[in-house]
């Protein structure tokens, strides 16, 4: 025997006794690494998309989005509106139990529909609809409008961030702007508080006594049928490290390895990929439109001729089988997608750009650019941003600094010159942003809208308007209204859409595509 | 000795007090918004001023000194903005794998780079004394991540002899317990093997050329003898110096490997932390950190008088 063949004999060896070790075990336990740790545990008190997937996990929701972009019944067994529109009957389905064992009612999903209404804003917008919600029995709740609107239905049916998981009438009663410290939902898993580990482990059981719907999953909508025992999450810090984890066995499902480790993981035995999010993610260049030049939309109308998305998805993404070019605002795939009103923008038309700054009379201010440099998917976008603007004839003030600086920085309206900014860039995940009135930077109400604080009462008009129709034709005429004006009155800029697919062990089956990434129906071999 | 232990220990309550006030101060002064993290990338300005409130944020930054402060006084470290758990408990979770790496990365440094260190100096100018340097050159000069994934590559995923990742605490098993340390403690060893050879050979070199070695070998003791009991005790002064700084510096360096291997230790507390702008757990940490300093440099200094029976306090 060489000492090669010696070498990897003891390999084997060791390798054989370790698995005989874990394996049993391991049977039935799905060992995940999400994108981040999860630190807040209440999805409503936060848009963090962590707790978000933690909601997931443990609560369930009235509707939910299935695959097609459709708001099917989830915890509902029926749901019946009034001739006149103004009345919606929402019957819950029978056997929904809390994880403590109690019946799910009517006066918990009041009481968590409130709450979420609280911090959400698309809830906060479809309560100005809402005349009152009362529970008429165990299982039957009414809402009652003062206009006909089609928010109920989108609105309690949204997929991401917030999210209007149902809590227990007790838990849900907690000051919105209080963390919740009860953690009983009636999903398809129930969190082991006790055995959560801030920065290494969280743990989730299998909830037994769940009764999932009879259609097959489909988005986070259908039925959600548990086949492990238990998940783990193990937050990973390092990429490379949750990749090496993979290639060892060590994990089973990684939600999403850097496009730089992608090679790696696709050239791997034992190892497979899966697009589990469709739609993907936008890339945005937000505008501050409080400050000169950018107070002046012809000028934010320059940068988007100067823009081309191919640039952006390139430096950042690289592969073209991971991004789209898509000129809708609304992603496309989704069902308000649509490239009518937008025109030849985004060529990369320089002339245009300049002649479009000449008319605005644009006098060489720096636009201060804010360059995030610790988060991978962002970093490249701005040096791509300076180049394009400065061939149309901007001058920019690149200054680079670490994400969570960015964030707070941009919510400030001081001055460029006095720590305030003109612009940066950022991603949105393709699930917030499916219509005008879920699309945060599309909100132009002025000091209420999101950072950059666009005002355009004919945009906020259009809005207003979808919120309240309930004809998905007219709804979609109404979308492409929107984004047409915001050709003319820009208040960001779509900068192309890409995907990161997930990577599992071969063993691992039944990963759903979903706007977040689910775990229900996952079983291991 | 015994006041020279108590005045030692009544001077670390200024320095804690000035290190207290200093990390208070610097993070207040930094551009950093935790309740803006904390809403995430959707919240509006209200919900994020909300937070702000809830956090005791809004209050003017001498309010939040005196609460703190006050808290500290009662043992007290306040709860982590983010996971609702109090600092204590995320720290007495955390502090069992980072002791366990550093006691193990220590020992291991020691018991390598001590013999190496003397058997460099006892025959300089060979080519042991050139392995021995060169060595400690590639220790000083490879970043930890590199040696990191080259021990994770060749030893946990190309033969599958040890985890890629993770930690068990003793109580899972001697067996597992050091099967998880083994690659991290390589790797972070690398350094302090390095810089502690390096001392140790020098040191040595010095010593070595002292009458009292010739005369010990004119007695007729044996190499063995005249190297450990006569030439390292007389040279080991600077050396537990440099292990003292070793075991100070360890805390920045179980930062990275605690990130390559995924220990949830108090390195990766303390990053997350830092990123998160978890403001309890950063000062509860740092004024952790630096009670360790001060307690290091006490153990070095007395240990000082036990090597050499000149030192008197």
């Amino acid at each position: 025997m060489t000492f090669m063949s010696k070498f990897k004999f003891a390999s084997a060896v060791a390798a054989a006794i370790a698995v005989s070790a874990t394996g049993a075990m391991a049977q039935k336990t799905l060992r995940f690494v999400p994108h981040a740790d999860l630190k807040i545990l209440d999805p409503i008190w936060t848009t963090a998309y962590m707790s978000r997937n933690h909601g997931y996990m443990i609560y369930d929701t009235l509707f939910a989005m299935d695959a097609d972009g459709n708001i099917k019944l989830q915890m509902l067994g029926k749901h019946d509106v009034s001739a006149d529109q103004l009345t919606h009957t929402m019957t819950l389905r029978d056997g929904l139990e809390w994880h403590d064992g109690q019946p799910v009612t009517a006066e918990d999903c009041v009481a968590s529909i409130k709450r979420w209404a609280a911090k959400d804003s698309m809830g906060q917008k479809m309560m100005t609809f809402v005349d009152s919600m009362t529970a008429k029995d165990a299982k039957t709740f009414e809402i009652k409008l003062k206009a006909p609107t089609g928010l109920v239905v989108s609105a309690l049916g949204k997929p991401s961030s917030n999210v209007p998981f149902m809590m227990p009438k007790r838990v849900a009663e907690t000051d919105p702007n209080k963390q919740i410290e009860d953690f009983t939902g009636s999903g398809p898993f129930i969190f082991k508080r006790d055995e959560w580990k801030p920065g290494n482990e969280i743990v989730y059981v299998k909830n037994p006594k769940y009764v999932p719907r009879s259609e097959p999953p489909s988005g986070v909508a259908g039925g959600k049928v548990v086949k492990v025992d238990r998940v783990v999450w193990k937050p990973m810090p390092d990429a490379q490290q949750a990749v090496n984890a993979l290639l060892a066995g060590e994990i089973d499902v990684i939600e999403a390895p850097t496009h730089d480790l992608v090679p790696l993981v696709k050239n791997a035995k034992g190892v497979k990929m899966y697009s589990w999010n469709p739609l993907g993610n936008q890339f945005t260049f937000r505008f501050n439109t409080l400050h000169k030049p950018f107070d002046n939309p012809k000028v934010r109308q320059a940068v988007w001729e100067a823009f081309n998305q191919k640039d952006f998805l390139e430096a950042v993404v690289g592969t073209p089988e991971f991004y789209k070019i898509c000129k809708s605002m609304f992603p496309c795939g989704s069902p308000f997608a649509s490239d009518e009103g937008m025109g030849n923008l985004s060529e990369s038309n320089f002339d245009k750009a300049k002649a479009l700054l000449k008319e605005a009379g644009y006098d060489g201010t720096p636009i201060v650019l804010m360059q995030s440099t610790d988060l991978a998917v962002l970093t490249n976008l701005a040096p791509v941003a300076k180049s394009l603007l400065e061939k149309a004839g901007f001058k920019v003030d690149m200054q680079s600094m670490d994400w969570q600086t960015l964030v707070a920085r941009r919510a400030k309206k001081d001055a460029p010159n006095a720590g305030g900014w003109h612009a940066f860039l950022t991603s949105w995940v393709s699930a917030d942003i499916l219509n005008p009135v879920m699309m945060g930077f599309m909100n132009a109400s002025g000091d209420k809208a999101m950072f950059g604080w666009p005002n355009d009462p004919e945009l906020e008009k259009i809005r207003d308007d979808f919120a309240r129709e309930g004809d998905v034709a007219k709804q979609k005429a109404l979308a492409i209204a929107a984004q047409t004006r915001v050709t003319q009155y820009p208040t960001h800029i779509n900068l192309g859409q890409w995907y990161l697919p997930g990577a599992h062990r071969d063993n691992v089956s039944g990963w759903v595509a979903a706007p977040a990434p689910v775990l229900w129906n996952m079983e291991i071999k | 000795m015994a006041s020279f232990i108590f005045k030692r220990l009544l001077a670390t309550i200024p320095v804690m007090l000035f290190v207290a006030v200093f990390v208070f101060l610097m993070l207040r002064m930094t551009p950093y918004d935790p309740a803006a993290i904390i809403a995430g990338d959707n919240a509006n300005a209200d919900q994020v001023a909300a937070i702000r409130k809830s956090l005791g944020l809004d209050q003017p930054i001498l309010s939040q000194f005196f609460i703190w402060m006050g808290q500290i006084l009662q043992g007290n470290f306040g709860e982590s903005f983010f996971f609702k758990k109090t600092v204590t408990s995320l720290i007495a979770d955390r502090i069992g794998p980072t002791l366990s790496l550093a006691t193990v990365t220590m020992l291991l440094s020691i018991s390598v780079a001590v013999p190496l260190g003397v058997l460099a100096a006892y025959r300089q100018g060979t080519w042991i004394d050139r392995v021995v340097m060169g060595f400690s050159v590639m220790g000083f000069s490879v970043p930890v991540f590199v040696i990191g994934y080259i021990l994770i590559y060749l030893f946990a995923i190309n033969v599958s002899w040890l985890p890629v990742q993770g930690y068990r605490p003793l109580s899972a098993g001697f067996g597992e317990w050091i099967r998880h340390l083994i690659l991290p403690a390589c790797t972070l060893s690398v350094i302090y093997i390095a810089l502690i050879a390096r001392m140790t050979r020098a040191s040595m070199l010095e010593v070595l050329s002292e009458d009292y070695v010739r005369t010990a070998r004119a007695k007729g003791q044996t190499e063995w003898k005249v190297l450990f009991r006569h030439a390292l005790r007389n040279a080991a002064v600077p050396i537990v110096t440099v292990i003292g700084i070793g075991i100070a510096l360890l805390i920045g360096g179980v930062v990275v490997t605690e990130s390559v291997y995924s220990i949830a230790g108090l390195g990766r507390l303390t990053v997350d932390a830092v990123l998160a702008r978890d403001y309890p757990t950063i000062q509860a940490v740092i004024l952790l950190f630096s009670f360790v300093y001060v307690v290091i440099n006490l153990l070095v200094d007395l240990t000082y008088s036990l090597l050499d029976p000149r030192i008197r306090y």
